[in-house]
């Protein structure tokens, strides 16, 4: 099965270089169906490997190192992807796969222009495949198999986790697609209306999964780390930010490109630079090469593979840009009080916030380069990266309603009161009966005036509250993404400033006081599972008149040798009490345990306004599908009468 | 407004803000950079400012884990020199913490010299060492 699943990478791989040629060389439909046969092909490989998984076949080295019978059989399946190997594998098909999306989507009604994307998709495909197939082939077959398997990281074992670089890889993939259509625009000189309209979709199909793929790794951390956060500025996680920030910028400035034609260079600069940013990111998370919290094994080999890999793709796509961008025509003037000059000022920002989380990441090797180890952490993000983005979303409910090419800025001034009369309020309420710092009060007073903002400029595009359901999706789609972005902030900006965290020491039967709780170790157990064993905790927590036991675990697995943190958490409705079980010690003879506890205010509000964007995203990207049905619809009847 | 003049506003702005950046992020570079330190680097650079963030690698001294009251754990960090350097920290050790296994202690010193950590961070994976220590030999082995 495996030698034809390694057979079928190879056809894969054969096909995607045809694609190229045939496209680059102006063959559309030729280019179409090698695509959708590197798709299907790399399909059968892919499958040929989950088969594995699920048959517990350890002949095969990758089975034999991350997987074991022992395993549930959803976490073996997702043991395809939870490796190095698999995972590219899965890069390889997700890739392919946008491919053949392309091939069989793409319609803009010019044959020549969808025959280069698909033929520079169908070459990136290649690369990859090829980096598959010589640097980290999966298919390899061990000549002594072992009886058992050596399992997967039991952190893994998790479904927020078996999904998320399923969702990450949607996300950074896509971009490729994006990266596809741009170097095709460039070799035409057309990056237009037309072009944007085309490419805003698939912007959209990549910048949906991706978010929803960092929230599901957050989501994760949260529950599965212990540590009580949801995000840590490690170079992993910021290896995805760096391209979302970017797809994000990007959401925004094909807006401007659709709608009138300009910033068409530095559109297309976006696009190429998407896709390299989620390159760079593979590239940090595999190669090691900065210190992470977050389990990978890591070889530098194959880092500096895809470190050559970015150089070529960037190097190429930057040489096009850089040759083709003075062809490019702009659109119609615009004042810098205009929505052009709003949206600009978005890019401006999250391209700089981009940079300095770069910097911040690659610090560490940079600083080596000048003779000496040093590091940045969550202090250096937070006194560049927040200021930087607060001016984004100060800024953000001024300018929504601003009108394209000159715009007034009468009212202006009631929003900036609003913001000021809302801070004062939480102020005053901070002095009293809240205890709440100055700046939490502004950040919260900030998600609201967002939150209402997005609501305010729903009505006025609907004019009459009646007709809000009528809106077109991408309307609802922005207004739900900058609704979830206040939510986001409110709960981001609630949990920093008042998340409450402590370290307990308890020998059984003793007490403790954490942020209002009294918290008591009633008793400790072994207990076992189906793959592992674990010390579990019956910690009783109590306030008022409320009581709950929370059972925090250290699980500890055999076949693994490797122990894992499980945390406990109660939902108070406005917050989360966490406890996690930290080590045991014998202290002066007495058995003693530790815990991590923490109080997380409004974690859930965070979380929600992530999905909000999302949803937001998806609400967009089916709109905009919908109305080209109605659209080619309407043609046709209107195409009837000629016959 | 002109194509020119629009073209100037655009980049004077542009400029103006990535200088603003650009400031910002040298200011908390100096302000929030973490030096590395190993035992053998400490004994020939002299100890670091008292109450300044540092990063100490290492391996845990086998013999040299000591537990106490209020979730105390007290350990000496060693390389492959015969320097040491006795750390305190309290709270949850991570998991994979144990003698022998490599370690990045976060935290500063105080003006008598001794360290204390705020973050201990052990390998998170058997197969995973902080860049930091890699080129450090483990003592033992």
């Amino acid at each position: 099965m495996t030698e034809l699943g390694h057979f079928a990478a190879f056809l894969a791989l054969a096909f995607a270089l045809a694609s190229g040629v045939s496209g680059l060389s102006g063959r559309r439909e030729a280019a179409a169906s090698f695509i959708l046969g590197s798709c299907a092909a790399m399909s059968l490989a892919f499958l040929t490997l989950v088969y594995a998984f699920a048959r517990s076949d350890f002949s095969v080295a990758l089975v034999a190192n991350h997987s074991h019978t022992l395993k549930p059989m959803i976490y073996k399946l997702a043991g395809t992807w939870g490796n190095h190997e698999g995972s590219m594998a899965l890069w390889c098909l997700v890739m392919v796969g946008f491919g053949a999306a392309g091939a069989v989507r793409l319609r803009t009604g010019r044959a020549a222009f969808e025959a280069r994307a698909l033929g520079v998709q169908g070459l990136l495909a290649a690369g990859s495949l090829a980096y598959l197939l010589f640097a980290s082939s999966p298919f390899t077959r061990l000549a002594d198999p072992p009886l058992q398997g050596a399992s997967l990281n039991p952190l893994l074992q998790d479904p927020a986790l078996a999904l998320h670089p399923p969702m990450l890889y949607l996300g950074y993939v896509g971009y490729s697609f994006v990266f596809a259509l741009a170097a095709a625009g460039l070799i035409e000189g057309r990056i237009d209306r037309t072009w944007a309209r085309s490419a805003r979709n698939w912007a959209m199909a990549a910048f949906v999964p991706l978010t929803a793929g960092i929230l599901l790794g957050s989501i994760w951390a949260y529950y599965e780390l212990g540590w009580g956060g949801w995000w840590f500025w490690d170079p992993v996680e910021n290896a995805s930010l760096m391209p979302w920030l970017i797809g994000a910028a990007l959401m925004h400035s094909l807006i401007v490109t659709e709608k009138r034609g300009s910033f068409a260079v530095w559109t297309a600069l976006l696009a190429v630079l998407a896709f390299l940013f989620s390159i760079l990111g593979a590239f940090l998370v595999r190669s090691g090469i900065l210190t992470s919290v977050h389990a990978f094994a890591v070889d530098p080999t194959r880092g500096l593979v895809l470190l050559i890999g970015l150089l070529v793709y960037g190097g190429a796509a930057l040489a096009l840009f850089a040759w083709q961008a003075p062809r490019l025509k702009g659109g119609p003037p615009w004042q810098a009080i205009s929505r052009e000059g709003a949206l600009m000022g978005n890019n401006l920002v999250f391209t700089v916030a981009t940079a300095t989380v770069l910097l911040g990441t690659l610090f560490p090797l940079i600083a080596e380069g000048f003779g000496r180890q040093m590091s940045v952490g969550e202090p250096y993000f937070q006194l560049t990266f927040t200021p930087i983005m607060l001016a984004a979303l100060i800024a953000l409910p001024l300018v929504q309603a601003w009108a394209w090419g000159r715009a007034r800025l009468d009212g202006a001034w009631k929003w900036l009161a609003g913001l000021a009369v809302l801070t004062g309020l939480f102020w005053l309420l901070g002095i009293g009966p809240l205890d709440i710092p100055l700046g939490a009060g502004f950040g919260v007073a900030l998600g609201l005036w967002l939150v209402a903002s997005s609501l305010v400029e729903l009505k006025r595009r609907a004019i009459r509250l009646e007709r809000i359901f009528r809106l077109p999706a991408r309307v609802w789609g922005m207004s739900l993404a900058h609704l979830g972005l206040g939510l986001f902030v409110i709960g981001a900006v609630v949990e920093t400033s008042q998340r409450y965290e402590t370290t307990l020491d308890l020998a059984i039967g003793e007490q403790a006081q954490v942020a209002g709780w009294s918290v008591s170790l009633e008793d400790m157990r072994l207990i076992e599972g189906p793959n592992w064993e674990a010390q579990r905790a019956d910690l009783v927590i109590s306030r008022g008149d409320s009581q709950v036991t929370l059972q925090p675990e250290k699980r500890f697995y055999p076949a693994a040798r490797m122990p894992t943190t499980e945390t406990a958490i109660h939902k108070t409705g406005t917050g989360d009490f966490y406890a996690a079980l930290g080590d045991r010690r014998r202290v002066d003879g007495e058995l003693r345990w530790t815990f991590r506890a923490y109080y997380n205010p409004m974690i859930d509000m965070l979380f929600a306004g992530v999905i909000v964007m999302t949803l937001g995203g998806l609400v967009a990207v089916a709109g905009r599908r919908r109305r080209k049905a109605v659209a080619d619809e309407t043609s046709k009847a209107a195409a009837l009468p000629a016959e | 407004m002109r194509a020119r003049s629009r073209r100037l506003w655009t980049f004077s702005i542009a400029a103006m803000v990535l200088i603003a950046a650009a400031s910002l992020v040298v200011f908390a570079m100096r302000e929030t950079a973490d030096l590395f330190y190993t035992p053998e680097r400490l004994a020939e650079d002299g100890l670091p400012e008292p109450g300044q963030r540092v990063k100490i690698g290492g391996f845990v001294e086998p013999g040299s884990l000591e537990y106490g009251r209020d979730a105390l754990i007290r350990f000496s960090v060693v390389d492959d020199s015969p320097n040491r350097l006795a750390v305190a920290y309290r709270g949850v050790a991570p998991d994979l913490f144990r003698e022998g296994s490599g370690v990045v202690a976060t935290g500063s010193f105080d003006p008598e010299g001794h360290f204390e950590a705020t973050q201990l961070l052990a390998k998170h994976d058997e197969n995973y060492v902080p860049r930091e220590i890699k080129h450090i030999e483990q003592p033992g082995t």
